[in-house]
């Protein structure tokens, strides 16, 4: 009772990065409030799927398996979180910032009456003290809370950050993007229980004929942003698509992946799924080349735990200069042939 | 066989252009201060919806919007590119509301409305980027939802089958369901067509009374008795028979703690020129340091 859950979102028969990244903050919430880190995992086929996340630390696995379960489709999956949440009224739930849990997790809130937080980028344990009244003097009441979970989240396009805290409604639900909290095994004999649910006591069978899916596509992505350990990066300050060519050149040499900031994506330079910032990909490579981004708050909050931070730049009061370790004052298509060039000759 | 949609439409703050007063200092959002659009991805809803009337002629588009006064802009906007009629529920007790009593608020307008086969509404505002109230609102009308949807491939008023395409992470999915449902359409959709010019002089002078001063709203009854379509139907939280206790701030779960800027730790950094010897150092340092290579 009163633990913390984590959603699984499942692709076939793999746990998403995104929860897993979402089980090793859980256990870190749990820890701080002394409770036991608990999480659902619902699909088809998944017979064994707790071998995938016990190592993060979880102390009972909810498994739910049935063939209908997967692709995932809102009413039998929010059913049976809705169902597992009256019976183990858990204090906090987590889930992905992703298309399903974008559809999942509202849902889910609406049914139970519980406040819920999209895109957080930091979640911590802390004290709230809320107005509750005003007594005859008109001064505040306040009533003091202990030990809520605080929701942290860009708002406003990412010119501010608001501290979220909902005392009065269980579960504290929130979702994370992908990328935002880092994966971590604690313990790869880490020994919890699994439970093995009856899905038909939680899903009525009618729920599983409103939506039914016809067809899916996916594709594998076409580069891997979040693992690369060096990272060339552009922004409006390219110019073109073509700009950008000498971009993956670079990256080439470097065996490193390229990626762009929002205004280099919407002026069409470069695939979206490239772009990294607050509603993109975040990264943390060991070195980040920043050509042409001028740095707005958006961008640097995906990239700003690079190790090494270069800034290529002909504009010297460009915001990203701040947080760079070097800091290369030129254009773009001075600069850039150059270090081509001078890896090739000092890398044999 | 004609449809009723209901195209749910926020104006928000364009939050492109944000200045040091957007917040108040209890943190919420103050939307007096700011310059005002039609949220971009209700607009995609929009079109889908007047695809949906060019199809199944007879068909009609309500609009429904909460917030201050001025937000029957968005109802003007919409009836200017084809909508028939708006709504605006606009009432100070419904201040602060988080998407929950948000989305409790827009339920009960819907069910005063009564009529609707299809429920459609952008993916997310720009100005929370949370993407709650379309799902949240199919939950509390116990509807079937569509989030992310790109298209409707198929719709068939008499079996009340609708086949829509929609984005998932990494491609598409196309899905299967029935009227009625809510959709939440996503930016990717096709955009929105442009104000028709004759619908614009018809319904320019359309109106909530709630933007009228109150010299002005006899006038304004005048032109309405003559012309009833240019009366924005304007709710208060009494006309639709809100639960005080779930609108505005005291049904909303959620409370902002604490709101601040985003401060960046400055670093102390190497400044380069873009000169040969410069950039050759450094790539050689990298390369020693076993950073590159």
């Amino acid at each position: 009772m009163n633990n913390v859950f984590v959603y699984c979102e499942l692709d076939g028969k793999n746990v998403c990065d995104v929860s897993l990244e979402l089980l090793t903050k859980g256990r870190k919430l749990a820890n701080t409030l002394g409770v036991q880190l608990e999480c659902i995992c619902a699909g088809a086929d998944i017979e064994g799927i707790e071998k995938q996340v016990m190592p993060f630390g979880v102390d009972r696995v909810h498994i739910f398996n049935d063939s209908r379960l997967f692709p995932y489709t809102t009413q039998p999956h929010s059913a049976l979180v809705c169902n597992l949440f009256r019976e183990e009224k858990p204090q906090i739930c987590l889930m992905g910032a992703t298309v399903i849990g974008r559809d999942l997790g509202p849902r889910v809130s609406s049914e139970l009456h519980s406040g819920l937080t999209a895109d957080c980028t930091e979640l911590e344990i802390g004290d709230f003290n809320m107005n509750v009244g005003f007594d005859e003097n008109k001064k505040p009441i306040m009533k003091h809370y202990t030990e809520q979970l605080y929701q942290i989240r860009p708002a406003f396009g990412g010119n501010i950050v608001a501290t979220i805290v909902n005392p009065e409604h269980r579960p504290q639900m929130a979702t994370v993007r992908e990328g935002v909290m880092k994966k971590e095994i604690l313990d790869e004999n880490y020994k919890g229980e699994v439970i093995n649910h009856d899905v038909a006591k939680y899903v009525k069978d009618d729920l599983f004929d409103v939506v039914k899916v016809l067809d899916r596509h996916v594709e594998k992505a076409k580069h891997n942003l979040k693992g690369a350990s060096i990272i060339v990066s552009g922004g409006y300050g390219m110019g073109s698509k073509e700009g950008f060519d000498m971009l993956f050149e670079l990256a080439k040499e470097l065996h490193a992946e390229v990626g762009a900031s929002r205004a280099a994506v919407d002026a069409g330079f470069v695939d979206h799924d490239r772009q990294i910032g607050q509603t993109g990909v975040t990264v943390r490579p060991k070195v980040y080349i920043a050509c042409g981004i001028s740095g707005q708050i958006q961008h640097i909050a995906g990239m700003q735990d690079s190790g090494i931070i270069i800034s290529i730049n002909s504009d010297p009061n460009a915001p990203i200069n701040t947080i760079a370790d070097y800091v290369i004052n030129g254009t773009v298509e001075e600069v850039i042939p150059k270090m081509i060039k001078y890896y090739k000759k000092n890398s044999k | 066989m004609a449809l009723n949609i209901i195209v749910l439409a926020k104006q928000v703050p364009d939050t492109h252009n944000v200045g040091p007063d957007a917040m108040t200092p209890e943190g919420t959002i103050n939307r007096a201060a700011l310059p005002a659009v039609f949220n971009p991805e209700d607009l995609n809803a929009l079109e889908q919806a007047l695809r949906l009337k060019e199809q199944f002629p007879g068909s009609k588009i309500n609009v429904l919007t909460m917030g201050l006064p001025k937000s029957a802009e968005v109802v003007r906007e919409a009836l200017y590119r084809g909508a028939d009629a708006g709504y605006v529920i606009t009432d100070r007790c419904l201040g602060g509301a988080d998407t929950l009593a948000t989305s409790y608020t827009i339920s009960q307008a819907i069910r005063k409305i009564g009529d609707y086969d299809i429920i459609l509404g952008g993916r997310q505002a720009i100005d929370g980027d949370t993407a709650q109230v379309g799902p949240q609102v199919a939950e509390k009308l116990g509807l079937p939802q569509v989030t992310y949807a790109e298209e409707i491939l198929q719709l068939d008023p008499e079996t009340k089958r609708i086949v829509i395409k929609r984005h998932i992470d990494g491609g598409v999915e196309t899905v299967e369901t029935h009227l009625p449902l809510v959709v939440t359409v996503n930016g990717s959709a096709a955009p929105c067509r442009p104000r028709n010019a004759k619908r614009v002089m018809t319904y320019k002078n359309a109106a909530s009374p709630a933007e009228k001063a109150p010299e002005a709203q006899d006038e304004f009854k005048a032109l309405c008795a003559k012309k009833p379509f240019l009366n924005i139907t304007t709710w208060g939280a009494a006309d639709i028979e809100a639960d005080p206790q779930q609108i505005g701030k005291t049904g909303s779960p959620t409370n902002v703690k604490a709101v601040k800027n985003i401060v960046f730790k400055a670093k102390e950094n190497r400044t380069l020129t873009s000169g040969d010897a410069d950039v050759e150092n450094l790539i050689v340092e990298l390369l020693n340091e076993k950073i590159i290579g």
